[in-house]
């Protein structure tokens, strides 16, 4: 599975749909994922990616981790990925 | 329904090892906060803590105590033998018989949890000491107390998380109260830093990597402390009996669920614990002068609790003090409400209002008097102290002078 197959597995898991309902577009809250989904989702990430997600859920937009939609998150674990394999 | 009063306090705490200097660090705004020296503390990623410095249990305790107390038994032991001393009590006979001991905390034993799952599992050991179930027992703090005091009557441990020691103090207020007990000796204990009891917290991503700063804009989060408080509880009349000395008066208690989230507060929950401990205690809102905050530092508490102070008091928010002690003490989880019960005595006593440090920016959403940075003096005669624990459950205790 690639990076983008993957984290829609996982997004997709913790909103109980199909991979095929979530796009690239769409929110988190879009998919009805709240704090502690997503608090939840950003572990999954950790655990298949094996990398460490910097993220503080007391303020979510002061992270370096962009999760504003799927595609930011999926463009943030590809770096993470990059930068911490090196 | 009988008149209850605090005849005795003790503490160990981040701050200090004693009341005295625990007050004397809240009133130089002094932070207890620092990096945690604990094993395995380069895998954590948070690694600042509110620890007490210089603790050798050795010195305290022989072997076949230590055998039997975990580090949160040994702080309420060493904080109940304050309170009972400054009490000046003694128990024997139906005195012995009607007093027990209530004190809250969450974690318990966590620490020897800790420390034999490491064995067992880490180590590969197929044996453990024969007291470890003893030693991390819930109860083993109180009835440790009970054992140690011949305190007879009704004892056991109240665990609703962060709120655990507001429930344990407002159920023994109640039972003095109601004329069951003639004393309670009450309060909580936390040994939560340990690997494990941090890593647990760093899961959630609401724990602070620098500090504690609550109702600061600039806040990032919660940091743990560790330690406990206990007090002597004391119907009042029995203690003007016997010339004690009056610390204050327990005057009212209320609590409530907020029956929503198991982790993110609410604020109608929270409004109606804190209207509700003003109502118990059948004062007027307005003579409520300070608020010890629960103010964890997190975004989602610290807004919460302004706004739920804002709707229960109205204009009269903008001109009483909120602090937030876990500033300089860190959030003692299951202890919290024990200790920072001291800010509230200091408070009604001292006429010294403790400061929420580290404060920074004013946050538009926590417009309030925080008491920013620096203590202040201030004559306040009923004050309030706030607790909100994760599955919603809150505890409010309000104490005043005795006029």
């Amino acid at each position: 599975m690639s990076i983008k197959e993957q984290v829609i597995a996982i997004i997709a898991e913790q909103a109980m749909l199909e991979p095929s309902d979530v796009k690239m577009e769409h929110t988190l809250a879009d998919l009805g994922i709240d704090s502690l989904g997503l608090v939840e989702s950003i572990f999954a990430i950790e655990e298949s990616f094996d990398i460490t997600v910097p993220f503080n859920a007391n303020d979510p937009t002061e992270s370096d981790f962009d999760i504003s939609s799927i595609a930011s998150i999926v463009d943030a674990v590809d770096k993470l990925k990059t930068e911490q394999s090196s | 329904m009988r008149r209850v009063v605090i005849t005795g306090a003790g503490t160990m705490n981040p701050l200090g090892t004693d009341i005295a200097s625990t007050f004397e660090a809240f009133r130089e705004g002094r932070c207890g906060i620092g990096p945690l020296d604990i094993k395995d503390v380069d895998r954590l990623s948070i690694q600042i803590g509110g620890q007490i410095k210089g603790y050798e249990e050795a010195s305290h305790f022989n072997r076949q105590q230590l055998a039997l107390y975990d580090r949160f038994t040994q702080f309420a032991l060493l904080a109940a033998r304050q309170a009972i001393s400054q009490s000046g009590l003694t128990f024997s006979g139906e005195l012995a018989d009607r007093s027990g001991v209530v004190l809250g905390t969450s974690g318990g034993g966590l620490t020897t949890q800790d420390e034999n799952y490491r064995a067992v599992y880490e180590e590969g050991k197929n044996r453990v000491h024969p007291f470890i179930v003893p030693r991390l027992m819930n109860n083993a703090a109180a009835s440790h107390v009970s054992i140690e005091w011949n305190l007879r009557g009704p004892t056991f441990t109240v665990a609703t998380a962060c709120a655990s020691s507001n429930h344990a103090m407002g159920q023994a207020f109640n039972m003095v109260r109601s004329g069951m007990s003639k004393v309670m000796i009450t309060g909580g204990s936390e040994a939560m830093l340990c690997f494990g009891g941090i890593k647990a917290w760093e899961g959630l991503r609401v724990m602070s990597k620098d500090a504690c700063r609550p109702f600061s804009a600039t806040r990032n989060g919660m940091v743990q402390g560790e330690g406990a408080a206990v007090y002597v509880f004391e119907d009042y009349e029995h203690a003007v009996a016997r010339g004690a000395d009056i610390l204050c008066e327990v005057a009212g208690f209320a609590m409530s669920s907020d029956a929503s989230d198991i982790v993110t507060p609410s604020k109608q929950g929270a409004a109606r614990a804190i209207a509700g401990a003003v109502k118990d205690a059948g004062v007027a809102l307005d003579s409520v002068g300070y608020i010890n905050a629960h103010g964890t530092g997190t975004a989602a508490n610290d807004k919460t609790e302004c706004a739920a102070v804002a709707d229960v008091f109205g204009h009269h928010a903008d001109h009483l003090m909120m602090s937030s002690t876990k500033s300089m003490h860190g959030h003692l989880i299951g202890g919290t409400g024990a200790v920072e019960l001291l800010a509230c005595i200091m408070a009604l006593k001292d006429g010294v209002i403790a400061p929420t440090i580290g404060y920074e920016e004013a946050d538009p959403e926590c417009a309030m008097d925080v008491v920013p940075n620096e203590a202040r003096d201030a004559k306040v005669d009923v004050v309030l102290s706030n607790a909100f624990a994760f599955g919603g459950l809150n505890a409010v205790l309000a104490l005043r002078n005795l006029n």
